[in-house]
């Protein structure tokens, strides 16, 4: 478990970074908190010839409230997010989140941006900016851009990241007063990569759904958005009928993608039983 | 050893027997100060890293090294012909295990392979990582062969054969049979019958196998710094297999970061890492990296169990019949063989209780898996599991309490010596003491109330015992008597030192168990010195006495009690020098905390330093025709019984989430009987760290393979062992039914909780899910399986 030979630079500025990824002669990796890249390395299940760390790039790190909308910089440690009284008010979900994003001491490293950039499947944070409807900030060599959290995720490890791109930041409106959130994840060993998981964001006036986002991680290739399921939900009055039509709405909203400890039924069954579970404890 | 005043050991006056004095190297190793093989370093060292077959079984049709040769710090590449030159085949068979067949096995492998990650080529270089880039760079080209992936159809006709000297895949099979089992099932009034399922799981010890050696050819020594637990075997194997001498052959075993078994073998990488040393001349380094563990170490369980149970209306047990598969990979494993777990699942099913009718067959197959071999409590948790899932079940069905039927059968404490249904002498257990503790311990109609009261909330747990035996203190019979160069006995030195100090040698290993505080202790008492004073050296095939080493809970009772008369000669030895000093009689002195003293009085007479002083400076003070002898060994095996059987009772209390299928575990008890607890903390943590070890079997571990004999979770994120946050209190509780054949009367210590957890978890677990009418049998008790029983997916 040895690292195949790598070039190592560690650019002191943005525009330096661009220009090393932007070399496209060579096969470069940003290095950001390293919490999954290296093991990957030294796996040998990948063997870029530069790794470009980022770690010099103080104007990547730290959250702010800027507006109605949090920014939270590329760099900024999970133990950051997850200690940021910035999060805690004005967006719970996150803050909820935290806890279970693998041990503390990976969250000391990990990185924000590295968790949305690397795109794993059963991450907790690419499924809460997706039910946050949160945007992506990119730079590259064409430019700066912003994307959509749901559009960033095209498959299996794979975003809309093109070559030469990072990703600097993430923008996530304030929570209001008629917010209403829930977070759930089945793991079987705390900290592990759960089984399937949940993030929902909605607006709620009493009992009645005025905007729903429900978004499931570690279910498929992606995080999903249950569109199927928000609808039937929003402008409506959540109920035990509306909840019921709802969870049966996920057997065509989900395609679950089965893994070595679960079936595609046990996920499409976790999913409804993570659904119910949230959904019915905002009824009581 | 009872003196001529009728006193023992156990009647020292300053006894740390008994008392959780904290372990001597417990400072140096958190303070980093720990020295493992991998620690070593050695001028000239190089590294030496293996390309592992891909493929479960294929015939090597071309190897292409050349651009491996030339690579970058690339000293020397080796495939399994160049080093079958220097380093014989073996054979991993036991003679006792009559029948059993194996073929020489070769270090790396020779024209065929047959599991994936079985060592094909080693790549030497100056450093491990320029090794791995090297192995890139080699091309094997295989020829794909039938697979014999699946036990349960390994002696299918049509299945393929692995060995083809051999006209089947069976290793090996034994059969039990004693009383009338058939005429005992007719007679019963109710007849249970399951089939059990335990998955392949593995050792994952902190510190992976590893191994520097050191070839001088000057002097023609090896000089080899390994992980292990049994050095002495190590050597004569490394002599037999390189043809050395064998006391041309030094095993270092310095910090061992847990071995739980899987350190007892020989393995083909750690061979040709000492067999590319004595090539080269030059010290080699090997570590096994986390990947390579789950592909190379021994593997472990892996048994299909049909079981039957025949009992009374009143809830005797007339029959037991059980009928065990297991598959071992493609060779027994040199040289303790494949065949333990089998022969203990045969000897030990049904244990704790008195029946007369017993019928057992087990068969171990070839397959293209990994090799399995003995892992900590081997085939314990598969016996236990069998017997106490059929016990639990039959009690159910008589509508008797589980627990009330086993003490009905249990054997009484007040009958031993006694034997085994198959006939296996026990000496001295305490089942029904054992059980009673147990159930003072756990609050039992408390939590049948509290059982009640839940369900109708839809919150459903369950409570679950397991009573079992358990072997420890093997002799001779073990693997001696079977051909294999493995000692039976162990053996201690005891030197005082100039100063009144005491420097101990032990054959035992030191694993990260508390081995050598339990030395410590037992030479402290037995001599009179404080353990401040002493240091116990083990792990070193020069220093120390020979002897078997630490496995099959045999470090305490066979090592515990050589040191224990390796102290009394010391002891004596003072004595009689202090008696001409003192002009008293030896007889009427004894030592106390580092002092010479009256027996009567308990009066300091003088110090054993100067008595030290006196020894080695001013012999010349002493008589003439005296000599002090200030350094004694002593060994020890037992020899009445060829085990000194333990006995042990758990309890679980689970909750299962019957939406999710996740289950809780809230609490676990276990009441060990050991004999003479030494050390109260160590044994403790023995029990608690073998019942987490069958919590890991029970409810996570599982080795995940697919139809090509492919292991598909080959890594500790997809591999589940217990983690502390999911884990109960273990509460543990002592009866002391010491073992006669010793002064110190302690059996051993080490399995007990990895015997027993399994079982209790699945009694409780489908104790929880009654009201459902389905049971689980099939370990790992996963979400999935759980759900699936309830007809949830």
């Amino acid at each position: 478990m040895k690292p195949s030979n790598f070039d190592y630079v560690k650019p002191k500025t943005l525009e330096e970074t661009l220009t090393l990824l932007g070399d496209g002669g060579r096969d470069s990796v940003v290095l950001a908190g390293g919490q999954s890249l290296m093991p990957t390395l030294n796996m040998r299940l990948s063997a870029p010839d530069l790794l470009v760390d980022i770690n010099g790039l103080d104007e990547l790190s730290g959250v702010k409230l800027e507006g109605n909308q949090i920014r939270i910089g590329a760099l900024t440690r999970h133990v950051e997010v997850e200690n940021s009284s910035v999060i805690a008010e004005n967006c719970p979900l996150i803050a909820l989140a935290m806890p279970h994003i693998a041990h503390p001491a990976i969250r000391n490293r990990g990185t924000f941006g590295g968790s949305i950039a690397l795109a794993d499947p059963a991450a907790e944070l690419p499924a809460c900016i997706c039910a946050l409807g949160a945007k992506i900030e990119i730079v590259g060599p064409g430019g700066d851009r912003k994307i959509v959290a749901k559009d960033f995720f095209k498959d299996l490890y794979e975003t809309d990241l093109k070559d030469g791109e990072i990703v600097t930041a993430v923008e996530i409106p304030v929570t209001s007063s008629k917010t209403k959130i829930a977070f759930d994840e089945l793991s079987r060993r705390h900290g592990d990569y759960a089984m399937a998981g949940l993030a929902v964001n909605a607006i709620m006036e009493g009992k009645k759904i005025e905007n729903i986002s429900i978004c499931f991680f570690a279910i498929s290739a992606t995080p999903v958005l249950a569109e199927g399921a928000a609808g039937i939900l929003n402008n409506g009055i959540l109920d035990d009928d509306s909840l019921g039509k709802a969870i049966q709405q996920l057997e065509s909203d989900l395609d679950p993608l089965p893994d070595l400890y679960a079936s595609r039924a046990l996920k499409m069954h976790y999913a409804k039983e993570l659904l119910k579970r949230n959904l019915e404890s905002w009824m009581s | 050893m009872v003196d001529s005043n009728g006193l023992s050991i156990h009647d020292r006056p300053n006894s740390y027997i008994g008392r959780s004095v904290p372990r001597p190297n417990l400072s140096r190793l958190l303070k980093g100060r720990g020295s493992y093989a991998d620690d070593v370093k050695l001028p000239r060292m190089v590294h030496v890293a293996f390309l592992r077959s891909p493929l479960a079984h294929a015939d090597i049709v071309k190897i292409e090294t050349d651009k491996a040769s030339s690579a970058s710090g690339v000293i020397a590449v080796y495939n399994g012909k160049d080093l079958a030159k220097v380093c014989s085949p073996w054979v991993g068979v036991v003679t006792h295990l009559e029948g059993m067949r194996s073929p020489p096995q070769n270090l790396l492998a020779v024209d065929r392979v047959r599991w994936q990650g079985e060592p094909v080529v080693a790549v030497v270089a100056q450093t491990r990582a320029l090794a791995e880039d090297a192995i890139e760079l080699i091309e094997v080209k295989y020829k794909e062969l039938p697979l014999a992936v699946d036990m349960k159809t390994a002696l299918d006709d049509d299945t393929e054969v692995i060995h083809k000297e051999y006209e089947n895949n069976l290793c090996w099979e034994r059969n039990v049979n004693a009383g009338d089992v058939d005429a005992a099932f007719a007679e019963a009034d109710v007849i249970v019958e399951e089939e059990f399922q335990f998955g392949r799981h593995t050792g994952v010890t902190l510190e992976s196998r590893s191994i520097v050696a050191d070839y001088d050819p000057g002097e023609e020594m090896l000089t080899l710094y390994q992980s292990t637990q049994a050095p002495h075997m190590k050597q004569a194997l490394f002599a037999k297999h390189l043809e050395l001498d064998e006391h041309k052959i030094r095993i270092i075993c310095r910090d061992v970061g847990g071995a739980f078994g899987l350190k007892a073998h020989a393995y083909g990488d750690e061979f040709a890492t000492a067999a590319i040393s004595k090539i080269l001349g030059r010290p080699v380094k090997f570590v096994a990296d986390r990947m390579e563990s789950f592909l190379a170490d021994i593997h472990a369980r892996d048994h299909v169990v049909k079981g039957k149970i025949g009992v009374s209306k009143a809830g005797k047990i007339l029959a037991i019949e059980i009928d065990d598969l297991t598959g071992i990979g493609p060779y027994s494993v040199y040289p303790r063989s494949s065949g333990m777990e089998v022969n203990q699942i045969c000897n030990l099913t049904g244990g704790p209780y008195k029946f007369d009718n017993y019928r057992a067959r087990g068969r171990v197959v070839f397959q293209n898996k990994p090799p399995m071999c003995q892992y900590r409590a081997v085939g314990h948790p598969i016996a236990i599991t069998v017997t106490e899932g059929l016990v639990e079940m039959a009690a159910s069905a008589i509508d008797m309490e589980s627990i009330e039927m086993r003490k009905l059968n249990m054997v009484a404490d007040d009958d031993y010596p006694n034997k085994t249904v198959s006939g296996i002498p026990l000496e001295n257990l305490s089942h029904q003491a054992s059980t009673d503790k147990l159930m003072e311990m756990v609050n039992y109609k408390e939590i049948r109330d509290e059982q009640k009261k839940l369900r109708k909330e839809g919150i459903y747990r369950g409570v679950g015992f397991a009573a079992l035996i358990e072997v420890t203190n093997p002799g001779p019979a073990f693997y001696g008597v079977g051909g294999a160069p493995i000692s039976a006995q162990d053996g201690c030195s005891v030197k005082l030192d100039a100063k009144g100090n005491l420097i101990v040698g032990t054959s035992i290993t030191e694993q990260g168990q508390g081995a050598e505080s339990v030395i410590s202790q037992v030479v402290a008492t037995a001599v009179g010195i404080t353990p401040d004073k002493i240091k116990v050296i083990s792990g070193d095939t020069e220093n120390t006495p020979y002897g078997g080493g630490t496995w099959a809970s045999r470090g305490t009772g066979i090592g515990g009690e050589a040191a224990a008369k390796a102290g009394k000669v010391i002891r004596d030895n003072v004595l009689d020098v202090a008696g001409i000093l003192l002009q008293s009689e030896p007889n009427t002195l004894d030592i106390q905390n580092n002092q010479v003293v009256n027996k009567s009085d308990g009066a300091e007479r003088m110090s054993v330093a100067e008595i030290s002083r006196v020894v080695y400076y001013r012999g010349d003070t002493l008589p003439k025709d005296f000599q002090a002898e200030m350094m004694a060994v002593q060994h020890y095996f037992p020899k009445s019984y060829p085990f000194a059987f333990t006995n042990s009772v758990h309890c679980c209390h689970l909750e299962v989430d019957v939406n999710t299928g996740f289950i809780k575990l809230l609490k676990h008890w276990a009441v060990e009987d050991c004999g003479t607890v030494i050390n109260p903390q160590n044994v403790d943590d023995q029990v608690r760290g073998g019942v987490v070890q069958g919590i890991g079997g029970a409810l996570y571990e599982e080795c995940i393979y697919n139809e090509q004999g492919q292991l598909l979770n080959g890594n500790l994120a997809d591999y589940l062992v217990p983690m502390a946050v999911e884990l109960p209190d273990i509460v543990v509780g002592h009866v002391e039914s010491k073992t006669f054949e010793s002064d110190l009367g302690a059996k051993g210590a080490g399995e007990a909780g990895t015997a027993g957890a399994p079982a209790a978890i699945m009694n409780a677990l489908n104790d929880a899910l009654m009201p459902f009418d389905v049971r689980l049998t099939r370990q790992p008790f996963t979400p999935q399986k759980v759900l699936e029983a309830l007809g949830k997916l």
